[in-house]
């Protein structure tokens, strides 16, 4: 399939640490996120780019379960399927368990890469972090400083900053269970 | 936050992956629940004292094996289960063969034994506390899989707690078994199996509460 051919190289490669590569992946993914969330979530279409955010952060923060001898597509496709079926079970949607056993082409039948407004700010979420998270993450990229730049302005050492980010992201997935 | 500016965040966080890093994690904690295990049976029952002559029996190191091979397949299932989009394959073969083997070995002892003795040969001499022996030598390890999954991303969730419970069965069962008098398949293939039975139970119904993600 042409999308695995082209997501493969790219996911792999930022595995290995290319932050390019990495964003593509992301870049592309998002964007078949969001038409597959779009026709699942029909009824609530203020929700889908919530969701999408919160699907990027778990592949995010799950990318080390990725196999290297698995479809990039089956893989992620579990990843969005999951999420929205936890996110239907905890707004109490009825048929959450009939959330149809789709197959990964459907997630990649189609793409959207129009992002809409979020109605989550992850930006307010992120202010709940503590400060040794909250600012590598506010001052590597909502500032664009590099790691050095970020290590010296907030007095952590470079490792510090890089853990910081790190755990920032996953405290902040857990946030947004927590106000799920 | 725009969707976009959270992919250009994300990307920053960009470290490099190590691709087992899963397996490494479940070997870890296979090893601290099987030494927790060991060490809960050395403070509550104590190594069997004629441990050394049972050491001659076939079934002594049949028992250990059959515990072995199914925290093997425990394992196996587990860090499938605990990645996204991953069939169980034929890890579940994996699993049913040792249990098939020993109600294999349990039903032709039944059938050779005369009819008085087969009773003795199920219920043995500690029936009624092995199963619950088991289970509780298999907390340390239910604990420590538990852990391991929660690095990981399982999509089933009462499954993935099942897989952990019955690896810890298999743990909790090998640290047993330096305890347990018993001998007989027919024993082994009730009381064994209820014991490794116990935390699976626990592990489906710990899943969706513990593994969310």
């Amino acid at each position: 399939m042409e999308i695995e051919q082209r997501l493969r190289p790219l996911l792999l490669q930022g595995l290995e640490g290319d932050s390019n590569a990495y964003q593509r992946f992301l870049k592309e993914l998002s964007a078949h996120l969001r038409a597959f969330l779009r026709r699942r979530l029909a009824q609530r279409p203020d929700e889908v780019e919530d969701l999408v955010q919160e699907t990027l952060l778990a592949v995010h923060n799950q990318r080390h379960t990725y196999r290297h001898d698995m479809p990039v597509t089956a893989w992620a496709h579990a990843i969005a399927r999951y999420k929205l079926i936890d996110w239907l079970r905890s707004h109490a949607v009825k048929g959450a368990l009939d959330v149809p056993l789709d197959d990964a082409q459907e997630l990649f039948s189609s793409s959207d890469s129009d992002a809409a407004q979020a109605r989550r700010d992850l930006g307010l979420l992120l202010q709940t972090l503590p400060e040794r998270q909250r600012l590598p993450i506010v001052h590597m990229k909502l500032e664009g400083l590099s790691v050095v730049e970020t290590a010296r302005l907030t007095g952590l050492s470079e490792s510090a900053v890089k853990v910081g980010v790190h755990r920032g992201l996953k405290a902040l997935a857990a946030r947004i269970r927590g106000t799920a | 936050m725009k969707t976009d500016d959270l992919i250009g965040l994300l990307a920053q966080d960009a470290e490099p992956v190590a691709s087992h890093a899963i397996e490494q994690r479940f070997a870890v904690a296979a090893l601290a629940g099987l030494g927790g295990g060991l060490v809960l049976m050395l403070v509550l029952f104590g190594v069997r004292p004629g441990v050394v002559q049972d050491m001659a029996l076939p079934m002594f190191w049949g028992k250990l094996v059959f515990a072995g091979l199914l925290a093997a397949g425990g394992l196996a299932v587990l860090r499938r289960l605990a990645r996204p989009g991953m069939g169980l394959g034929h890890s579940l073969a994996l699993l049913a063969l040792p249990p098939l083997v020993l109600w294999g070995l349990a039903a032709v002892a039944l059938g050779q034994a005369g009819a008085g003795e087969r009773l003795p040969l199920v219920l043995g001499s500690t029936w009624r506390s092995c199963a619950f022996n088991i289970a509780a030598l298999s907390l340390p390890a239910l604990v420590a899989s538990l852990w391991a999954l929660r690095g990981a991303a399982p999509t089933r969730l009462a499954w993935a707690g099942a897989g952990a419970g019955l690896l810890a069965g298999a743990l909790g069962t090998l640290a047993y078994a330096l305890h347990c008098p018993e001998m007989a398949a027919p024993f082994l293939a009730v009381w064994y199996l209820a014991g490794m039975a116990l935390p699976t139970l626990a592990g489906a119904w710990l899943g969706p509460r513990v593994l969310r993600w």
